[in-house]
């Protein structure tokens, strides 16, 4: 019988394969990592009901109603209060530059009216630019304030309590008032777009001349490493201009996406973040032996670039050591950068720290990046 | 250091994962002449030819190409020099105007339209130029190799098995160039394991396990191995053959056709083994000359050893 199906070739061909896949270290990391990083980062670090959002308040009165709905506010997990501002335009600084999710605004005699049946009115300026980091909290908002109505305004004052609405809760939805999730997500996948993109074609692009062999003609010749770098990366920022340019006509036109900020900033923000992107595809370059294995790695830093990033969910929802992991992550700083200044109208001053953040991230990567470039030439 | 070297180098020395590669090498290579570089796969011919023309920095030693430092001039030595990869390293993908195009630009040639549409021209290729270089046959891609290490031509010519895997013919015609471009007055280093052609060379060096066993004119060399051989003619010479490779371990016995040709370094040995088998009338033994041929097989068969040395 010539056509046999034969155990002993199915068995030889079985047992090749596993001796290529387990000599192909990369692809091997990658088969066991990707899906253990995966499960962590679904698992643990992803919450979908944020909570400890960053959370101040600014107080014209105080006492124990106040207190009461402080603490409630606290205790129901959704509001982590980090300090106090003292004016309108310290709040919406917080807001806009992120460093809290809330403002809570008590107002002058806000006790005395309450006693007094004024049902006086309490603001919770919310950063509507993260709808899904923002919604639980808000609606939580009434509860909180009738529990503490209930537990403060007892024996002699308990006719305050029992009016209808002792005291009333206005939202307020800074940047993004209809909560509309599109205006969240389109500017940050200019930050997907552009870190899948870039990072892939240089890292590709410069193990495919490695692996042609083409390198070694290359470097033959007087050719020098820096015009072989920028050559080859030039290209590329070239790219990254057209991609950012699509982006934010679609997000214009499709998308009604607003663009509030200084052209500048973003200017700025895109280019420094298309070459640490850039960067980083070449220090994959300098590990990766083939295309595919510069693929596999590229799509293994991807990964963690859209589940920690906050570009899917929000940041401040994520554990310490998954925030940690993603401040490593120049997406994060991007984001942040790319919805400061197109949704709350940010300018320069405002993004320095982002830019600070993806410089210092960059740094790392070029010197690790160079410091591999030599060992491989020689 | 005299000025008739094209290649001056001493002592050397690469070492890769703690492993030498090239160790202790020296070299020279008189100014016009076609060098040899012979030894087995995995010898350290290419970490050698690297080095020599600055593509990578010795552990140890020093010397000069075409009067450059290898150590500290390997710019100059890059502008100098033509370096043919043992693989087909242009770019597959560009057509083969654009590929010689490329390297010209990069060696910064002046009136470089014309030059690149000249070596087209003395490749035989003008009128296909525009095929991609991926297209052309393995005979064709090491013509154009040829054709672009010598764009800016270069003084020094190191080629790496140049023809590995190319047809007779084609091997044939690209040694036609090579001795064209000597005569010219181009030094050429070229690295084979072909005996054919290392017949053709001026002078041989020889290397295994990344060090240098002998090195002279190509003339000089059965000398200097100490070769001595005779020449086996008669009836059913395959019997013979394995009668005598059973008989004496230590010799060599290669075929040329119907003709035996016993070489060996032990004279003693070869002349008591041409009086035990030349008893046999029907055998006719004749001391000659060793000639390169033997001493080729001679060294190859040497290296044998060595592989089965360093397996163990």
């Amino acid at each position: 019988m010539r056509w046999r199906f034969s155990l002993a070739r199915l068995w030889a061909v079985l047992a090749k394969e596993f001796i290529q896949m387990r000599r192909d270290k990369v692809t091997f990391v990658m088969m066991i990592g990707v899906p253990i990083m995966q499960l962590l980062i679904f698992g643990y670090a992803i919450n979908s009901d944020p909570r400890n959002l960053p959370t101040l308040v600014e107080m014209a009165d105080e006492g124990p109603v106040t207190r009461a709905i402080i603490m409630g506010m606290q205790t129901s997990t959704y509001f982590d209060f980090q300090g106090i501002v003292t004016s309108g335009e310290q709040g919406d600084a917080a807001l806009r530059d992120g460093s809290a999710n809330f403002v809570v605004v008590i107002p002058p005699d806000f006790e005395r009216d309450i006693l007094r049946g004024r049902s006086p009115e309490i603001l919770l300026s919310a950063d509507g630019s993260d709808p899904t980091a923002v919604g639980g909290g808000t609606a939580a908002m009434s509860s909180i304030i009738d529990r503490a109505v209930a537990q403060t305004l007892t024996g002699p004052l308990s006719y305050a309590g029992v009016a209808t609405q002792p005291i009333r809760v206005v939202v307020h939805r800074q940047y993004n008032p209809e909560g509309n999730t599109s205006i969240n997500i389109v500017p940050g996948l200019l930050g997907i777009i552009l870190s899948l993109t870039m990072v892939m074609i240089t890292a590709v692009a410069i193990v495919r001349e490695t692996e042609k062999g083409t390198m070694e003609t290359l470097i033959a010749t007087p050719v020098r490493p820096m015009e072989v770098m920028l050559g080859k990366i030039l290209p590329y920022v070239l790219v990254g201009y057209v991609q950012t340019a699509v982006f934010l006509i679609v997000s214009s036109v499709l998308f009604s996406v607003p663009f509030l900020g200084s052209e500048f900033a973003f200017f700025i923000g895109f280019n420094l973040y298309i070459v640490v992107n850039l960067a980083l595809g070449f220090l994959i370059s300098t590990i990766a032996r083939s295309q595919m294995q510069a693929m596999q790695i590229s799509f293994f830093t991807l990964l963690p670039t859209i589940l920690l990033s906050g570009f899917m969910f929000p940041f401040a929802a994520m554990p310490g050591w998954a925030q940690g992991i993603g401040s490593a992550i120049p997406a994060t700083h991007f984001l942040r950068l790319v919805r400061k200044v197109m949704l709350k109208g940010a300018d320069l001053a405002d993004i320095l720290g982002d830019l600070a953040n993806i410089s210092a991230i960059m740094l790392v990567i070029v010197a690790v990046a160079l410091k591999r470039y030599r060992q491989t030439l020689d | 250091m005299t000025t008739d070297l094209a290649i001056s180098v001493k002592d050397l020395t690469k070492v890769f994962d703690g492993r030498r590669v090239v160790d202790g090498f020296d070299l020279e290579v008189p100014k016009g002449a076609i060098y040899g570089f012979l030894g087995p796969n995995g010898s350290g011919k290419t970490t050698t030819i690297r080095m020599m023309c600055g593509l990578l920095t010795p552990d140890a030693g020093s010397g000069s190409c075409l009067g450059f430092d290898i150590l500290s001039q390997q710019e100059s030595i890059k502008e100098n020099v033509g370096y043919m990869t043992q693989r087909f390293s242009l770019y597959e993908d560009l057509t083969i105007r654009e590929n010689l195009d490329f390297i010209a630009r990069m060696y910064r040639i002046p009136n470089r339209k014309h030059r690149v549409g000249q070596a087209l021209a003395n490749l035989g290729l003008a009128d296909r130029s525009s095929q991609l270089a991926g297209t052309l046959s393995g005979g064709w891609k090491q013509r154009l190799a040829l054709a672009a290490c010598m764009i800016h031509e270069p003084a020094l010519l190191m080629l790496d098995e140049p023809t590995a895997g190319v047809d007779p013919k084609a091997r044939r015609d690209f040694w036609d160039e090579i001795r064209k471009l000597s005569a010219s007055g181009v030094t050429v280093l070229v690295s084979t394991h072909y005996m054919d052609e290392a017949i053709q060379c001026d002078f041989i060096a020889y290397i295994a396990y990344g060090k240098k066993l002998i090195a002279g004119p190509a003339r000089d060399i059965p000398k200097t191995i100490g070769l001595h051989t005779w020449r086996v003619t008669g009836p059913e010479i395959s019997g013979l053959e394995a009668k005598l490779r059973n008989a004496a371990d230590t010799m060599q016995v290669a075929r040329f056709g119907s003709v035996l040709h016993v070489s060996g370094t032990d004279e003693a040995t070869l002349t008591a083994l041409a009086e035990r088998f030349g008893q046999d009338e029907a055998y006719k033994w004749v001391r000659k000359e060793a000639e390169l041929e033997e001493a080729f097989i001679y060294l190859m068969s040497g290296v044998e050893d060595n592989f089965r040395g360093a397996v163990s």
